[in-house]
This record gives C-alpha cells, structure tokens and sequence, in this order.
C-alpha cells in the first residue's frame, strides 16, 4: 500500500488499520460504487490521495454537493442581467466570480465596468447596503443547507433594520432532492452513500432516512478529516456486508441527529420550497431549491428586477452533466484538461475546489498519464 | 464553498449579542452567532465558522486538529483570508 500524503495525518497507523479494516470488509468479487455526496469530501479525497487506500473494486462516484457547479449557466445569466441594471450593485462569494455565464463571467463582466464585488459574507453584502444608501446591493446567494441559514439570518436582520436597498437573488438548493433524483435515474448504479458533514449538522441524519428506507442503500454521514472518510466509507462497506441498509453518523462530534434547531427556525421562516428548479446535469427536480417567501418581497431580487429566465443548454461538447452524475470520471470528457482547465473553465466543475473535475485535475491528472503511458 | 474554519471566542459584546470576536490563527474578526442557541458559548469556546456565521461548537483538540489539516490542504490562507475578509462589524476599528 502506498500513500502520498500519510506523513500528514494525525495518526498514520489508524489510518493504516482502517485501511486494513476496509480490505477485509470487502468481496473481492464485488465491484463497490459509493458516490460521496458532497463536494467538501471530493476534494478531500483527491487531496490527501485516499483512492490509493482503498481496495480496487471500491470505487468512490463524486456527487452533485458543489454549489457553483450545480447552478445552470441560466442562472448565472440572470444574476448578471440584475448586475446590468443602473445603480446595481452584485454581490457574489469568490468562487461564483468565474462561473462562464452566457456572455461571460462575473469576472469578466466586472471588467468591463458593471459593478460587482466579492463577498466573504451575506452580511458583508447588507452592510454595503447600508454604507450605499443610495445604491442597491443584490446578494447572488448559493449554496446547501449549509450556507442557507446565513442567508435567511441576514435577511431577517435586513427586515429588522428595515434596509430597502438590499436584496437576495436565492439559487439556494437542497441535497435530498438530488440524491432522490440520482437514485431514480435509470443509468446510475450505486451501492452507498457517504453523506454531508456540513449539510448534515444543518439538516440533521433523518431525511436521509429514505434512501436507507425506499432504496435500501447505506448512508453514513462523514466529517472531512481522511479518518472520518475511511471511517465513513468503512461502515458503509460493514453496512453492505452484512446485507444491511440504514443511516449512520460518522461525525457525531459535530452533527447532531436531529439538526440545528434555530437554523432551521430560520429556514422556515424566510424560505419556501420552489415546485421546481434547474440543476445543471440534473435537469429540473421538483421542490429542491429555495426561494423566498412573499412576506420578504421587498428583498427578494426576482420579484425587485426583471430577470431573463432564459434556460440555456451547456455546451454541447462538456460533458459536465454524466460527470455530475458518476456515468463519466472527468479525463473521460472530451474537453478535460484541453479547452477546459482551470486557468479557463468551460463548465463550473473546473471553476470551484470542489468541482470533481478541478481536484482531478489539480491532484489526480498526473498520476493518471502516468498510469495510462505505463498500459501503453 | 462548504468550507469551516475554527475560531476561539476571545470577547462578547453586550450591546450586540449577536456578535462575538473570534481568533482564527492570530486574525480577530466578529462572527454571527445566531445559529446556535443563547448562552451556549462561553469565553475561550472554539467554533467552526461558515460564511461570517458560527456553525457548531467544537471542542479544541478538533480545532486545533482542523486548522492543521487546513494547513497540509494549503487552505489556510483562504481562511485567513475569508476570515479577514469580513466586513460586516467593521465599525472603524475592526471592533
């Protein structure tokens, strides 16, 4: 067994018993696919290089949990139509700034003189509001369950301060919805799941109670650290030996069963479910983003601008789709590593650290033309 | 984007309880606390934080724990970075 980065780990000789743990758990004649939900674990995983513990019939699939990557390229288009409007402020985190909209980035657009401007907070964008009496500041929200009860507390606080120059463009999404919608298409096959660690301390372990329930696949929810996610991978492979499916929690030191109450007061106090949304590969799935409820009107930027709407297709050569999916590993698509890389993203998957395509390039590629100069 | 840094809480305030000072690796900036319940945090707790928001308690041997594995991914300079970044309680002198 070899391992790049194991001078780095607390403690290299769990990590190798756990390792160890995993290969006698497994049927070296079955062929394992354990998609990790979230993109946190993805760049984890190629970061710390934990493919090279696993055994070679446990395949790791890359879900869809990266914010920026799942946003379809309409979407960024109507927050750059807001952008173009006199007097408007955007206000967007660093990895939506080099998102490909139609007609071009954020930052790109910056550029060429509209007025937009990295975040590292919602509250950053309110109180630029509130310093900008006479400008509007538009905040771009994204993001998980995670993220959105920053937005909902920022704008409950907007509404308590009674500031009407500030408004939220909300593409805030949830991943229960898409792990159902990647569960029920007919080109995916997946043995398990490892769940969100940061999501979950939001959301809490219950709602991935179905997936155990209705599909009979283990989910175990997982921290960042390599431990957690051998450890989280470790109990799903137990799960499956042992012919079994439920929902486990690997990250107990931070996630509690039941969620965090007084996020989830906010939540619901600010959002509702949308009947539909956009994911860019997904396609639509019914009732899995966020918008913001009538009483917040006032602050809600698609109600304050007019925004295109317009749904545009990838394009057509990116294979970003079947990559978010699992069906494709990211040097399979055509474009990886050639026309789209990360100096210049075609598709979001190369933009953010943890898009699939981005962390292979960054820590996988080389070793990958390694392998395939030494099969040919 | 999912990305949590650890942080020690060095100072309350009482005019806004809302708020906490927090020290992510020497940088001392204001956190929201609205996330986790009232009078769940003491002097010297350490939290993760998310977007100028406290996610979660943690205990310290876990921050200490995180803040170095943030320095073997090279990611703690994008949290310092973040954590600088705030701006939000900035009231002339970084209160």
């Amino acid at each position: 067994m070899t391992m790049k980065y194991v001078d780095e780990f607390r403690d290299p000789a769990l990590i190798t018993a756990v390792a160890q743990e995993i290969a006698r758990t497994v049927d070296p004649a079955r062929h394992y696919r354990i998609m990790e939900v979230c993109g946190g674990h993805t760049h984890a995983i190629y970061r710390h290089g934990l493919h090279d513990v696993l055994p070679g019939n446990v395949e790791l699939v890359h879900g869809p949990g990266c914010p920026v990557c799942v946003l379809p390229t309409g979407r960024v288009d109507d927050g750059l139509a807001i952008a173009a409007q006199p007097n408007v402020v955007l206000a967007c985190f660093g990895d939506m700034m080099r998102v490909p909209g139609t007609k071009g980035t954020p930052l790109e657009l910056k550029a060429r003189g509209a007025d937009i401007r990295m975040v590292y907070s919602p509250l950053d964008a309110l109180k630029m509001a509130q310093d900008n009496p006479r400008t509007h500041v538009c905040f771009f929200a994204i993001g998980f369950e995670t993220t959105a009860p920053s937005t909902a507390l920022t704008l409950l606080r907007a509404r308590e301060l009674g500031v009407r120059n500030f408004s939220v463009f909300s593409n805030h999404v949830t991943i229960v919805p898409a792990m159902r919608a990647i569960l029920d298409s007919p080109d995916m096959r997946l043995d398990g799941f490892v769940g969100p660690g940061h999501v979950s301390s939001i959301i809490g372990c219950r709602p991935f109670e179905f997936v155990a329930q209705h599909y009979g696949k283990p989910v175990v929810v997982a921290g960042f650290e390599p431990l957690d996610l051998l450890e989280g991978i470790l109990m799903v492979l137990r799960q499956l030996r042992d012919g079994e499916s439920k929902v486990e929690n690997q990250y107990r030191r931070i996630v509690p069963w039941e969620g965090n109450h007084a996020a989830l007061r906010a939540l619901a106090t600010v959002f509702e479910l949308r009947p539909y949304f956009e994911w860019r590969g997904l396609g639509f799935i019914s009732q899995s983003a966020l918008k913001l409820k009538s009483d917040f009107a006032p602050w809600d930027s698609e109600v304050q601008f007019e925004v295109p709407g317009v749904r545009v297709t990838d394009p057509r050569a990116a294979q970003c789709g079947e990559i978010l999916k699992g069906v494709l590993k990211p040097p399979q698509c055509k474009l990886f590593g050639k026309e789209c890389n990360p100096e210049h993203p075609v598709g979001a998957l190369m933009v953010s650290s943890e898009g699939a395509c981005a962390a292979y390039y960054r820590y996988a590629s080389t070793e990958l033309r390694v392998e395939e100069e030494a099969r040919a | 984007m999912c990305l949590a840094i650890p942080g020690q809480v060095v100072e309350f305030h009482a005019d806004q309880p809302a708020l906490v000072k927090v020290d992510v690796a020497g940088v001392r900036r204001n956190v929201n606390v609205g996330l986790l319940e009232d009078g769940e945090l003491v002097l010297g707790d350490w939290v993760l934080i998310h977007v100028g928001f406290a996610l979660s308690k943690v205990s310290e041997a876990d921050a200490h724990e995180q803040l170095r594995m943030l320095r073997a991914m090279g990611e703690d300079e994008l949290a310092i970075e973040e954590v600088r970044g705030y701006s939000f309680a900035d009231d002339g002198e970084r209160r």
